[in-house]
């Protein structure tokens, strides 16, 4: 059996409003070992929930308008655990920059071994990274889609009107596009066009 | 594209960030060779940390930020420089209508009188503790902002403890609008449009333009890191000179319906689409114009009332950045246990903002400072400020949590 790291004991605290990049960063998470991971997703009486948790680290989103909330943390002095933002130290600074690059930013309470913690915001940061290649993979083939159902629409339309065989009426989209210097969907969406105004 | 330098600016969606859209939107950054990209973003620490980190250029700074930036309170320490000011004034108060109900019925006097009020909170505050009431919750915007201090400022002065009496918690101003609605707060310190938002959706009655509150207050900065400042004085004066030409361009009441426009056009400060309940309340450039005719609608029954003090962009002084009011926003974190009082702290504080920088980039501006407070400030109540003495002006303060 593999022995657990020493990390284990951590209690991490994610706070993600986006409930799939949430479920990634604790599958990842978990994977390397930590066992305790909790999560916030609901942002009324934030600081509440925090302290109710009292975390060791807390990892939040950049888009996320709460981090504002999370900065008063340093103040409460009645609080007996502070949490720090992120790394208070200017050697830090590849790390923090990654992580904004990344877009997830770190509180870690007082006192902890940044060491410590360093593999938990590179993971974090690899996981933000890895998401984002995912969204965009995931907008590239909704808008591939997209085209293709335009297209089709436009072979549907020059078929009628000019009675082509499905092939010839690609063909003569896809020269257009060639002689125009234009995508094919956008072609294909100016024949869509016109045949509405022609209707 | 137009060429240029490429510059990236972080903003916050607020209308003291007018003349930073206006300076791009109007092409005055443009014809001083500089090609701004403007992001809107939606916290203070993003956009310190992208400031501070170099992913921004140059950004929309809330002044306090700039200075615990500076002085390293509470996070890297990253000095920071600010030529130009791009907002006075411009905050209000705003409390619950029942907040507002109980204030009016314990006032002794004038409810528009912040010591008034203020004492009159005292009151409110009272009976609920006598009845084991909850504490009133306020909300503000961070914890280094001048909505902490200017909320701190009027309540002390009426004998409220900010950190005893009542509880004071940070809030995005888009989330402001809503925690008012639901009960999570009674009232809240922000800059406009929000004031206006709550008040046309009934939910809010505003108290007070905290410019009855302290006169002149430094609201918003534009600030640069101080070693990209020192690469790029060039840059950074061309800034200037594009930045001052907007805020002539916004002063202008002629332009009022065109910069409100501006203002409010898609990725800049849309309201309806910022809210935390997107498109509850369609937010048209009338409420811009309000905050910028300085005429404001301050309860649902129509009452309106007005200041010339309401948001000065670059009237009477405003962009022309001064080392007193860093010195008076230092004083406030003192007195509320942020920072230790020290010269050296004192003196990189008023450091941030650089009036030299402002003068050589805009030779021979004569501004025009007649009716202006003698301390710089002219607070309500309390003593004159005396940048030089900050310890002796916070030993006459009785409320404070001095470390």
């Amino acid at each position: 059996m593999q022995k657990p790291p020493p990390d284990a004991s951590l209690k991490i605290l994610v706070i993600d409003e986006d409930p799939v990049r949430l479920a990634i960063l604790e599958a990842g998470l978990r994977e390397a070992g930590f066992a305790n991971v909790v999560h916030i997703s609901n942002m009324t009486g934030l600081l509440d929930q925090v302290y109710r948790i009292d975390p060791d680290v807390i990892l939040i989103d950049l888009e996320n308008p709460s981090r504002d909330v999370l900065e008063q943390m340093f103040q409460v002095s009645r609080i007996v655990r502070r949490p720090i933002a992120m790394f208070v130290d200017q050697s830090d600074r590849g790390t923090i920059e990654a992580a904004v690059d990344a877009g997830v930013s770190a509180y870690i309470v007082d006192g902890l071994k940044k060491e410590r913690v360093k593999n938990i915001l590179d993971l974090c940061i690899s996981r933000f990274n890895a998401f984002t290649r995912l969204q965009d993979e995931l907008d590239r083939t909704k808008s591939a889609l997209e085209e293709r159902k335009v297209i089709d629409r436009a072979k549907g339309i020059l078929m009628q009107a000019k009675g082509l065989p499905e092939e010839a009426a690609y063909a003569l989209l896809r020269k257009t596009a060639m002689n125009e210097k234009r995508k094919i969907a956008d072609v294909a969406q100016s024949v869509i066009t016109a045949s509405e105004l022609f209707k | 594209m137009s060429s240029g330098v490429k510059l990236k600016i972080g903003f916050i969606p607020l209308a003291d960030a007018a003349a930073l859209i206006v300076a791009v939107d109007k092409g005055f950054t443009a014809s001083e060779g500089l090609d701004v990209e403007l992001i809107r973003e939606v916290s203070w620490s993003n956009i310190r940390d992208k400031l501070n980190v170099g992913v921004f250029d140059a950004a929309h700074l809330i002044a306090p930020v700039a200075i615990a930036s500076t002085l390293g309170l509470g996070h890297v320490r990253v000095p920071i420089v600010a030529p130009f000011g791009l907002g006075v004034n411009g905050n209000a108060i705003t409390v619950s209508p029942s907040l507002n109900a109980a204030l009016m019925e314990m006032a002794d006097g004038d409810i528009l009188d912040p010591m008034v009020s203020a004492r009159a909170l005292k009151g409110v505050v009272e009976r609920r503790k006598a009845r084991g009431a909850d504490q009133l919750t306020f909300g503000m915007t961070f914890p280094f902002s001048t909505h902490n201090y200017h909320l701190r400022y009027w309540m002390a002065a009426g004998g409220v403890d900010p950190d005893e009496d009542v509880s004071l918690v940070v809030l995005p101003p888009p989330y402001m609008v809503d925690s008012l609605a639901n009960g999570h707060v009674d009232g809240f310190c922000v800059g406009a449009p929000w004031n206006s938002v709550a008040v046309d959706l009934g939910i809010g009655v505003i108290l007070h333009f905290v410019c009855d509150i302290l006169q002149r207050a430094t609201e918003k900065l534009l600030g640069v890191r101080a070693r990209w400042a020192e690469e790029n004085s060039d840059v950074l004066m061309r800034l200037v000179r594009a930045h001052r030409k907007a805020a002539d361009f916004i002063e202008d009441v002629s332009n009022h319906e065109e910069v409100a426009a501006l203002l409010t056009a898609p990725n800049r400060i849309d309201v309806a689409s910022i809210l935390a309940v997107p498109n509850r309340l369609d937010v048209a450039a009338e409420v811009i114009s309000r905050t910028l005719s300085g005429r404001l609608k301050v309860s649902a029954d129509g009452t309106v009332r007005s200041s010339d003090r309401y948001l000065m962009v670059g009237r009477k002084g405003a962009a022309r950045p001064d080392p007193v009011q860093m010195a008076w926003l230092y004083a406030q974190m003192v007195r509320w246990g942020q920072a230790p009082l020290s010269a050296e702290h004192l003196a990189r504080a008023k450091s941030v903002v650089r009036a030299d920088i402002y003068d050589a980039s805009l030779e021979g501006e004569a501004i025009d400072m007649r009716g202006e407070p003698q301390d710089h400030i002219g607070a309500f109540a309390g003593p004159a400020f005396d940048a030089n003495d900050i310890a002796g002006y916070l030993s006459s303060l009785s409320i404070k949590r001095t470390m």
